[in-house]
């Protein structure tokens, strides 16, 4: 093998690892702070509301992540009427269902993160004067953070793995390419590239949370 | 200073608050003592709204808080509540902030105190109760004796008029409780009004001014110290003392 072809197989590759990258961080951004928000809609007192947030996490943890982004790809131009508003850019759709999954399972790990605190740091912020915004978040967030980044960086390895999902729906990324030139060239090494790809890729974010993890230790 | 009529408290089914009245004046020391589960804490608890009385009236420097079982208007709550200062069975310090930030987040971000004397008030509060040397370490290095004096510091620190202590040295271990009574009576000497509920019969002798004894929601008897506890009156006082001396 040579290094010529090494590097013929890896250029497409590297330009579906760009596509694996934006998806990851399009996903990241978006569903941190909506997965929050669906935690604070939880614990609304209002039950309809809560209901509601529920069921959703209840739908979006309970069928597969391949199914959602099949539905949100191909199947919602297929609904009567509406649909045919609803076709979209096929990345975009597929980001759609990324974003809305993970929210949900970012809800449930804030929601960990919130019962682990105890009510005395309620209490104590309540008679220092402090309002609710202010607990918030100069008191119950920090130490939400510290208590659920190690399973947050559980979550964001999981999904750059799951981008690889995206071959099912036809959008070219990093997998995508690999399988193409196993297929072209009877050879299985670009399977072997991907994969070391993907291990760089999770190697810096395993890099990331442990700096995050020693920012918010506080001892 | 203090002004309690008739609080009534339930949880559920079980009242464990029934006609409570005292009150409290300046620069005063009061011990409240009593089994646990004789409602001593919630009534401590109501006075800074962590618990919402059914009835009764709480009235603090002038100011109701709850007034025949109306609470006031929000903002009146705050003033009222912003004259005292708590300290907790288990300290609850913010376990993310230093000592010092500890201390100084609620002057920072409630703007009560003018930025720059905020720094000199923690270094002056932190070396009364001996801990200036612990200025930058995280509560999680502390001992308990050692959290329990930054947390009274902590309260101090918004410069309150009535100080509530909820049984300070329960969660301690026996040899670091002398370290935090110690704190709280340089602070009866400096004529601090204080309700303090507590399990420690020899500090209530020595510090407080008079005794108020609880036992299922109600106050059995109430007198100075030597009165209530060498010489109580009634019955189930007696009974309560002798268990614990035995």
């Amino acid at each position: 093998m040579s290094f010529d072809y090494i590097l013929t197989v890896l250029k497409p590759m590297l330009e579906g690892a760009q596509i694996t990258i934006l998806l990851f961080l399009l996903v990241i951004v978006t569903s941190i702070p909506l997965g929050f928000l669906v935690t604070l809609l939880v614990r609304s007192r209002l039950k309809i509301i809560s209901y509601l947030a529920q069921t959703y996490i209840y739908l979006m943890r309970g069928t597969p992540l391949l199914l959602q982004l099949l539905f949100f790809v191909f199947g919602l131009p297929l609904i009567p009427f509406v649909g045919e508003y609803l076709i979209l850019d096929r990345f975009v759709a597929a980001a759609l269902a990324f974003i809305l999954n993970y929210a949900a399972y970012f809800a449930e790990i804030f929601r960990g993160g919130l019962i682990s605190i105890d009510k005395g740091q309620y209490e104590a912020a309540q008679v220092l004067g402090l309002n609710k915004f202010q607990t918030t978040v100069r008191v119950i967030l920090p130490q939400m953070i510290r208590t659920v980044l190690p399973p947050v960086a559980n979550e964001s390895i999981t999904l750059v793995k799951d981008t690889a999902l995206l071959y099912a729906v036809a959008v070219p990324e990093l997998l995508h390419f690999a399988q193409t030139a196993v297929n072209r060239d009877f050879t299985i090494m670009p399977f072997f590239f991907a994969a070391i790809i993907y291990l760089l890729m999770t190697l810096v974010l395993t890099l990331l949370f442990k700096y995050l993890e020693k920012k918010f230790s506080y001892e | 200073m203090i002004e309690i009529e008739n609080l009534q408290k339930s949880f559920g089914s079980l009242q464990v608050l029934k006609n409570i009245s005292f009150s409290v004046s300046k620069n005063e020391v009061v011990a409240v003592i009593g089994p646990s589960g004789s409602g001593k804490s919630t009534m401590l608890r109501s006075l800074i709204y962590l618990e919402q009385v059914d009835g009764g009236t709480i009235k603090i420097d002038g100011d109701y808080l709850v007034k025949e079982g109306t609470y006031s208007n929000n903002q009146t709550i705050k003033r009222v509540t912003s004259k005292m200062g708590m300290v907790f069975q288990h300290f609850n310090l913010f376990p993310h902030l230093t000592v010092k930030q500890n201390l100084e987040l609620a002057p920072r971000v409630t703007k009560k105190i003018p930025k720059d004397e905020i720094s000199k008030h923690t270094e002056r509060l932190l070396e009364k109760v001996g801990l200036l040397d612990k200025m930058d370490v995280y509560p999680g290095n502390l001992s308990g004796g050692q959290k329990q004096r930054v947390a009274i510091a902590r309260a101090l620190m918004l410069q309150p008029d009535i100080l509530l202590f909820d049984e300070p040295t329960s969660a301690l271990d026996p040899e670091l409780t002398g370290e935090v009574l110690k704190v709280i009576q340089e602070l009866a000497e400096e004529s601090m009004t204080m309700i303090v509920v507590t399990h420690e019969m020899e500090f209530a002798k020595r510090v407080a001014d008079r005794i108020i004894f609880m036992d299922e929601g109600k106050i059995v008897e109430t007198g100075d110290p030597i009165s209530v506890l060498e010489n109580p009156q009634k019955e189930r006082t007696k009974r309560f003392l002798s268990g614990i001396e035995k």
